[in-house]
């Protein structure tokens, strides 16, 4: 409707050029902006359940009509089975506690010293110069090819899974700190200095403040990375933790076992990430960002 | 050292330059400066970019250490010496985790001031001085006026007796610019602060001050110091007076004249 009183009202006006203006324009293709609709969120949960269900069943069937090797892939039957039976009869509880304490443990140290670490090159200059080759070494070094000389030196306790975890953790968290200290604004510190602050009082309510963020955007890589830590320490050796329930169980044929373990071992990462995701959200909150 | 002539100076620079050494040699961004500045007055630095405005201030501030001369307030040899004057940039610079209360009594809480005393001290004049209603936000709430405002109520409770102000105004549109000078004017009215000023503005310079230095560049250098007779307090009608205009050509003439010299030096 609008076209059309456009042109009309402009006809009048300016014949000649709107003669052979219109012939030009016609070939150009009329496009609308993409309109995404989103769907209810019910509708969205009952398609994720409905995939779900639907892989499950396939598997169940695959299995009992010989499509795939019952013996290697298992079954959601005995899956199940086997769940029960873990948590009834099992170790489960003791497992679920061992990852857990071990991924958690890693993980604040990693943090807490990763951080530390990368706040602590604001000081010098010269000792951030120094210290780079060897973080960026470490930093590209695969750590978990490590794993056997850890377990060596901190024996099969939980003391050498929490050693791999917060090997995976610290480098990143100290890196991304790191970056934060470079993007601080020189005039914020020469403002600091301007009113006579110490350099401590600089550090205290200017750079630790202002590097946060950077802190806290690495929380929820870091909780990953110190499960995988914590796992790939009890495939080494350990005699708890689910990642050695999951070594067991493929050792020994107890493919269901296996299935259960990680399913365990996947609720477990997910109940951290969310409990994470979480703790962000209220120091992001608490910062005003 | 006291100087005996200090009774009647709250800042004097004496022979103050700076000399950068560059890969290309030494590059002289502040030929020696010898200034004295009463207390309670209204100065203003005006000149071209490069014309080391900034050095001097970065000097007074103690940022910067002087490759020669010595910066005395109130007599006292303060060079090299941090915490002696507020100094505010073009950049608020207000800390964005903190409400504009809290970033207005930084200076006291770095001079060790009780935080309870120093909100106690701040509140009722962020309340006089036109941020009423914002203490308790954060600055990302807050306009630009409203975030200069915070950034010069924060160097005026750092309770010093000379505030450098560093083109507090050079972002801001030309209407909230205006507003901005006359309550600058009003809060050095209030407290009996030495204000120096340093802008590009020519008009801003003279409504403001009592005295004008004008400066050139290579080397950054003062050419000539201008005093602005103009009765306070000042309408705005003052710019269109005859006196105002006479002043401001006065002004412009000398830094076209430093601008074509430069021009001719670098050809």
């Amino acid at each position: 409707m609008t076209i059309h009183h456009t042109s009309h009202a402009g006809a009048p006006l300016d014949l000649a050029p709107a003669a052979s203006a219109p012939a030009a324009r016609a070939a150009k293709k009329i496009r609308r902006l993409p309109v995404h609709k989103d769907w209810p969120l019910g509708v969205t949960i009952a398609i994720q359940v409905g995939i779900l269900v639907a892989a499950i069943a396939l598997w169940q069937a695959a299995a009992d009509r010989g499509w795939i090797d019952g013996f290697f892939w298992s079954r959601p039957s005995d899956v199940y089975a086997t769940l029960i039976k873990f948590f009834s009869a099992g170790d489960a509880w003791t497992d679920i506690e061992y990852t857990f304490g071990s991924t958690i443990l890693g993980f604040v140290i990693g943090t807490a010293a990763g951080s530390l670490f990368g706040l602590s090159f604001w000081w010098s200059r010269n000792y951030a110069t120094i210290a780079q080759p060897y973080m960026i070494c470490f930093h590209s070094l695969p750590k978990l090819a490590l794993a056997p000389l850890v377990i060596l030196i901190f024996g099969l306790g939980l003391a050498s899974k929490v050693a791999i975890a917060t090997a995976l953790t610290i480098i990143v968290s100290a890196l991304t700190t790191y970056a934060g200290v470079k993007a601080l604004d020189a005039d914020q510190e020469r403002l600091f200095y301007s009113l006579g602050a110490s350099r401590m009082q600089v550090f205290r309510k200017l750079v630790v403040p202002f590097c946060l963020p950077w802190i806290i955007s690495v929380l929820r890589v870091n909780i990953g990375l110190a499960l995988t830590g914590a796992i790939v320490g009890e495939f080494i050796a350990s005699q708890h933790g689910l990642g050695r329930a999951i070594l067991y169980a493929g050792n020994t044929y107890d493919i269901a076992l296996v299935w259960v373990a990680a399913l365990v071992l996947c609720t477990l990462a997910v109940v951290m990430y969310a409990a994470v995701s979480w703790i962000e959200h209220i120091l992001r909150k608490g910062i005003k960002q | 050292m006291i100087d005996t002539m200090a009774a009647a100076t709250k800042l004097r620079l004496d022979q103050v330059s700076m000399t950068f050494n560059t890969p290309a040699g030494p590059f002289a961004a502040l030929a020696p400066v010898t200034l004295a500045i009463s207390p309670g007055r209204f100065i203003s630095l005006i000149g071209p970019s490069g014309c080391g405005k900034s050095t001097i201030f970065n000097i007074v501030a103690g940022l910067l250490q002087p490759s020669g001369g010595r910066v005395f307030i109130d007599g006292v040899d303060a060079t090299g010496t941090i915490g002696r004057v507020g100094y505010m940039l073009q950049k608020d610079l207000l800390l964005p985790w903190r409400t504009v209360l809290d970033n207005v009594i930084l200076g006291m809480e770095i001079q060790g001031v009780p935080l309870k005393a120093a909100r106690e001290r701040a509140l009722p004049l962020l309340r006089r001085y036109g941020l009423s209603g914002f203490e308790y936000l954060y600055p990302n709430a807050l306009s630009g006026g409203m975030r200069q405002r915070a950034a010069l109520l924060r160097t005026l409770l750092f309770d010093t007796d000379i505030m450098l102000l560093d083109e507090p105004f050079g972002a801001l549109d030309a209407q909230t610019k205006s507003h901005m000078q006359e309550w600058l004017l009003q809060l050095w009215g209030d407290f009996e602060k030495t204000v120096v000023f340093v802008t590009h503005d020519v008009e801003e310079a003279i409504y403001l001050s009592d005295q004008m230095y004008v400066m050139a560049t290579r080397p950054g250098r003062l050419v000539e110091t201008i005093p602005v007779p103009i009765e306070r307090p000042r309408q705005r009608t003052v710019t269109l007076s005859r006196d105002f205009i006479a002043i401001k050509e006065r002004c412009m003439q000398l830094l076209t004249e430093a601008h074509k010299s430069a021009l001719e030096e670098a050809a």
